[in-house]
């Protein structure tokens, strides 16, 4: 493997990404909502029903949809905690993975799709690098910056979540096992979901703004783990993620070989 | 002799029902500057990307630098510079990026990295706005940082599509100058795609012409046009009283007479290069003063109408 040439490749996509304000905006304001805004109003929140009056028993209410293990996973913490722990701990576990998802399909997407748009593409063809190094190159550029920003996010997100919940919490409650799991396994799986169905999008679109629209298919069902944590359908426990995991890396691998059987110059340059 | 940098050997190419490249067979000597003429869609891209190794082949065989672009391609492409049609270059990153990436992507020795970009950007004349995004540039800038791109590696053997294409006359003998001492200096091949039949009479030691993806005729371009251009003009000189009596004289020949200023002075045209002496014989036979008789080398743009004027089918192959 040239691993100069591949370096070469994913320093030009990260070069190019950056300069593209359609790409670098939404890359660092999605993080910045998932990882401190939401987490902070959140932590807020019980606070703030205090200070309006508001019972406690309307979180109360809401814990009774959560799944019977996660009632009693959370049954020794006292009423506001316990809302700050199911929201922050769980609920907003299924959307940190859009992050990761996110951030890997609009990348790919500038890398694959939009290197053909802008007619960058042939000029890389003619070079040496191998097709195997090219697909690696292309993936790297995406799944790296995704992994990065999940894990500076998933930092980010335990200082906010901890220093909002100190009022209600009293004690450093973030990371959970789960969440850890959930950063070192899931979400590198997950990047690599939003990479591999660019992979295979971008055999189809001719634009940038058409495999976006196309890769964003991805995250529902990152919204249906959302709506199934609440409503009580699933439990995102530590073996619930190990086994989201491994699901996602299998599907990873399977799109993978589905997506790079077209990934050849023969084919690509036939497309231009 | 060397073995020949390109040989194909009925090389083929079809996309569906579409013969691109159509049954190819062709040799390109090292240090060769080989012309590849044709219209748009004759099928000279396509010939690029088969002989780089980029696209397969339907049929036929080829060896590029003693190299089979089908299985060694990776090994083919590091000896090998390509000018595409379009510059395609990374718009949003300065020239020195564009330039520095390739260098890594081209495996460049590190330590020869930096000053060999900046003799390319000096080269070319970009090293005052190498820090600058390539999308400010003019056409011409961008086809001269592409070239230099072409170059970074000093390959063995240049593609260059329509190298001149958008740039200005001075720019474009520059590059041309490049060009020959390329070949003659330093022994690099260059296949080059061109409209431009002065700039192929100028630099090529061969030309080949394309037409819907066959090589129609091959051979350096003087003796291409002895074979196709059979009809030439002549630059006759006479006595400027003899004028009218020359007019007179040549009325009776299939040959269209152009008087020319000052008066004396007669433009020939479709004379055949054998009825030469029948012409100067009738005008001294009619008692006319004959100073100078001058036939016009036919130009490749002649050849390369004349050709496609008569609907060619099947190679001609010309040997110098």
């Amino acid at each position: 493997m040239n691993w100069r040439g591949v370096r070469a490749l994913v320093r030009k996509d990260l070069k190019v990404v950056m300069q593209n304000k359609g790409v670098s905006i939404p890359l660092i304001v999605v993080p910045v909502i998932v990882f401190v805004v939401v987490p902070a109003l959140v932590a807020l929140l019980p606070r703030l029903f205090g200070a309006m009056g508001a019972p406690t028993q309307d979180i109360e209410e809401l814990l009774t949809m959560a799944a019977p293990p996660l009632r009693e996973a959370l049954s020794h913490y006292s009423p506001e905690q316990a809302g700050v722990v199911f929201m922050l701990a769980y609920v907003m576990a299924p959307l940190f993975l859009i992050v990761p998802l996110m951030v890997a399909n609009v990348i790919a997407a500038d890398s694959f799709v939009g290197e053909r748009e802008r007619k960058t593409l042939e000029a890389l063809l003619h070079t040496p690098l191998t097709d195997g190094e090219l697909i690696v190159g292309k993936m790297l550029s995406a799944w790296l910056p995704a992994v990065a920003v999940s894990w500076l996010g998933f930092v980010v997100y335990g200082v906010t979540a901890n220093l909002a919940a100190w009022p209600v919490m009293g004690r450093v409650f973030f990371p959970t096992p789960m969440w850890i799991v959930l950063a070192l396994w899931v979400a590198p799986a997950a990047a690599g979901l939003g990479l591999v169905a660019m992979i295979l999008v971008s055999a189809r679109a001719k634009t940038f703004q058409e495999a976006y629209q196309l890769g964003g298919v991805v995250v529902l069902p990152v919204i249906l783990l959302v709506i199934g944590q609440i409503s009580g359908v699933v439990y995102l426990s530590v073996g619930v993620a190990l086994a989201l995991g491994l699901g996602l890396w299998v599907v990873d691998g399977v799109l993978l070989r589905l997506g790079a059987r077209n990934f050849h110059r023969n084919e690509l340059i036939a497309r231009l | 002799m060397s073995d020949p940098v390109i040989l194909t050997h009925e090389l083929t190419r079809c996309f569906g029902s579409l013969v691109a490249v159509n049954r190819l067979s062709l040799e390109v000597a090292q240090g060769e500057v080989f012309g590849f003429l044709g219209h748009n869609g004759a099928g000279k891209t396509t010939t690029v990307r088969l002989l780089n190794g980029v696209l397969a082949a339907s049929g036929g065989q080829a060896r590029v630098l003693g190299l089979d672009p089908a299985s060694q391609g990776t090994a083919l492409r590091r000896r090998t510079g390509v000018l595409t049609e379009s510059p395609s270059l990374d718009e949003r990153l300065t020239a020195r990026d564009n330039l520095a990436i390739f260098a890594d992507l081209y495996g460049v020795p590190r330590e020869r990295v930096r000053r060999r970009i900046a003799e390319l950007l000096e080269h070319f004349e970009l090293a005052d706005r190498a820090d600058e995004k390539v999308g400010g540039y003019s056409k011409g800038m961008k086809q001269r940082l592409a070239l230099a791109r072409a170059l970074l590696h000093e390959p063995d053997l240049l593609f260059l599509d329509e190298p001149t294409a958008a740039l200005d006359p001075v720019a474009a003998r520059g590059v041309h100058e490049l060009i020959l001492r390329m070949a003659r200096q330093e022994g690099r091949t260059v296949f080059l795609c061109t409209h431009n039949l002065v700039e192929a009479q100028r630099l090529c030691d061969r030309v080949g012409v394309m037409e819907q993806g066959r090589l129609v005729a091959v051979g350096a371009p003087q003796e291409l046009a002895r074979r196709y251009v059979h009809n030439l003009t002549v630059e006759v000189e006479v006595a400027p009283e003899d004028t009218d009596t020359a007019l007179q004289a040549l009325a009776g020949l299939p040959v269209a007479v152009q008087p020319g200023s000052p008066r004396g002075q007669l433009a020939v045209s479709g004379v055949r290069r054998e009825a030469i002496p029948a012409l100067v014989a009738a005008l001294v036979h009619a008692g006319v003063a004959v100073y100078g008789v001058a036939p016009q080398e036919p130009s490749l743009e002649d050849v390369y109408f004349a050709l496609h004027g008569e609907g060619v089918h099947g190679q001609r192959e010309v040997s110098p």
